[in-house]
């Protein structure tokens, strides 16, 4: 019903931006194919710059205007045009991947730097143009109007990190990939089934038409379910999440911090937009809390068999499939604030800092466990002793990094709990209340174990296996300072967030 | 039982076919397949929607039949990138096996300890 359209179905000033905030990293991955060698590595720099640039401007538009951002593609109208929109959640996303993309970059420059005297390496040029091309996919993921757009750029978003995984081309990484893509088509296909009977039910796949037809009727359930298990594969919710472990801790450290932080968010924002945007209307309370009862399945899955992992890359990898258990608590907690008739905003965005604040502290984990690796020369948890002495800012890193996870103020995770836990309580959902402590109690348990192991002294005489250059540590200590200050944005004077959401579970549930 | 409904149950059947083959079969090249079964049944179930038009006299709607075409070619390249990286595990493992020997006894494929 077009009464609610006029205001987003126009593009707003700075919406040639959302276009420039997809085509500029996949521009930088055609011209890094032309230029070959070391061009790869320059434009990335090049294109990080002022990709980062792009997300603030974007950033700037939504809170000058107080409204969404958007750009109707060729001037073509939704039904049958295609729209960039970018709300609250889609700007603080945008920003959130062009900070910890950078990061990794800057940390990547030593590990993925064409050796010298080399013109062209495969595993360094390749992992450029891939990082580049997992930035454009997700942003196209934030910015997408339509759900079949969204189709592409999840699929885009696959094929650009499937190869991340299998980056050093061993069997075991090759099998992990394969299995990794298994997965991911099965998780897209499912999704794309969904998406087509909801055009035969609705007639079309914009975001804000589709929200204002949709209603409670078999096709919409069948799609609701159909796309969020595919989604859910993609994300690697418990019990989706076998080939998480393997694939994660497998590649190198950059590609690891690329997958975990950043890949699985894109399908897991997704799963967030249908259930916030498409279909507010269609899904129930129960089913809201049968996602979360996965995620509390997977918090304390995940963080008891993190907790029994001998390998430090293996623990982050079961440690990042606890926390994705966290970022799926927010849905029966925003279903449950709109029921009582209150504002859904504080799960939501306690949803949403868990996810960036995961994105920063568990990307600067993989890529310390990375300096550790090149270090000792091993990642055997028991046997980091001397790690504290040789790479003190790597340590301080990981241990900030962890607190985050565990939720220590001022930690973004500790703002996240915040909210996620007075939503439990205000809704008297006690149970996650319950389950995100134990959570936290067992995610302390093995960031102390890690920590404690790593500040034993070394043995005499004993000397690092290589140095490690200084900007890494200082690439991954800022990461992981981000993720730990990320709970100063309580004092933002604006709710970010929640601009531009016009549609929202309240507006729409009866 | 008209054209659509036809169509639509064949799709359906589609679906759910290479749905159990894509979780049954241990073999990757099966799973692939399976895939693209179920690929399949998406695309003819897409292809009825685009029908639906005739009903009121016009030739179809062109929207589904644009997707259609994207859809394909996206599932053609995933097919593209898992043979792929088929032949390469292969090449390096003389394998195609997605578990690892520890686990061959176990049904199912547990992370393994890489």
């Amino acid at each position: 019903m077009p009464h609610f359209l006029p205001a987003q179905d126009v593009t707003t000033p700075g919406g040639l931006l959302l276009v420039l905030a997809v085509l500029v990293p996949f521009a930088g991955v055609l011209t890094g194919i032309v230029f070959g060698g070391r061009g790869p590595q320059r434009v990335a720099f090049a294109t990080l710059a002022a990709g980062l640039a792009i997300g603030i401007a974007i950033a700037d538009a939504l809170v000058r205007s107080g409204d969404a951002v958007a750009y109707i593609l060729g001037g073509w109208m939704p039904p049958l045009g295609v729209a960039l929109r970018a709300d609250g959640l889609s700007v603080v996303m945008l920003l959130a991947v062009a900070v910890v993309i950078g990061g990794i970059g800057v940390y990547a420059r030593a590990d993925f730097g064409m050796p010298p005297g080399v013109r062209e390496a495969r595993a360094p040029f390749v992992f450029w143009l891939l990082l580049l091309a997992v930035w454009g996919s997700l942003n196209l993921v934030f910015v997408s109007g339509d759900l079949f757009t969204l189709y592409v750029a999840l699929e885009l978003l696959t094929f650009a990190a499937v190869p991340l995984v299998s980056l050093d081309g061993r069997t075991e990484t090759l099998r992990s990939a394969l299995r990794y893509l298994l997965y991911a088509l099965l998780g897209s296909v499912l999704y794309l089934l969904g998406a087509v009977l909801l055009y035969g039910a609705y007639g079309t796949l914009d975001i804000p038409l589709l929200a204002a037809r949709v209603h409670p009727e078999p096709a919409a359930w069948a799609a609701v379910a159909l796309m969020t298990s595919g989604l859910l594969a993609k994300t690697a919710l418990f019990p989706l999440h076998l080939w998480l472990p393997p694939a994660h801790a497998g590649a190198p450290a950059a590609a690891s911090a690329v997958l975990s932080g950043l890949v699985i968010k894109g399908s897991w924002f997704l799963v967030v937009r249908l259930w916030l945007d498409v279909f507010a209307g269609v899904v129930t309370l129960p089913s809201a809390q049968a996602l979360a009862a996965l995620g509390s399945a997977a918090i304390l899955v995940g963080n008891v068999v993190a907790l029994r992992q001998t390998r430090l890359k293996l623990l982050i990898a079961y440690s990042t499939v606890a926390q994705i258990g966290y970022l799926f608590l927010m849905f029966p907690l925003a279903a449950g604030l709109a029921a009582a008739g209150l504002d859904s905003a504080t799960a939501v965005n306690g949803g949403m800092l868990q996810a960036i604040s995961h994105a920063t502290a568990k990307a600067a984990m993989f890529m310390a466990a990375g300096l550790v690796y090149t270090t000792l020369g091993h990642d055997r948890v028991a046997d980091l002793r001397g790690v504290a002495s040789a790479l003190p800012m790597t340590v301080l890193a990981f241990a900030l990094a962890g607190a985050s996870l565990i939720g220590l103020p001022p930690s973004g995770g500790f703002l996240a709990k915040w909210l996620l836990l007075s939503a439990a309580i205000t809704t008297a959902q006690w149970w996650w209340a319950l389950v995100m402590l134990v959570g936290g109690l067992l995610t302390s348990a093995y960031v102390f174990i890690v920590v404690v192991s790593a500040m034993a002294p070394a043995h005499e005489g004993w000397t690092p296996k290589a140095s490690v250059p200084r900007y890494q540590q200082a690439a991954v200590l800022a990461l992981a300072l981000c993720s730990f200050l990320l709970g100063a944005a309580v004092l933002c004077p604006v709710d970010v967030m929640q601009i531009g959401r016009t549609v929202s579970w309240d507006t729409v549930s009866p | 039982m008209n054209g659509t409904t036809l169509f639509g149950l064949c799709a359906a059947a589609l679906v759910g076919i290479g749905l159990y083959g894509l979780i049954v079969n241990p073999q990757p090249l099966r799973k692939i397949l399976g895939f693209n079964v179920i690929g399949s049944g998406v695309f003819l179930l897409f292809g009825v929607i685009a029908r639906r038009g005739a009903a009121v006299g016009m030739g179809g709607d062109p929207v589904p039949q644009a997707l259609l075409i994207t859809g394909i070619v996206v599932a053609f390249s995933a097919t593209a990138l898992a043979v792929a990286l088929l032949l390469r595990l292969f090449d390096e493992g003389g394998s195609v096996t997605l578990t690892t020997d520890a686990q061959q006894a176990k049904t199912k494929p547990d992370p393994p300890d890489a």
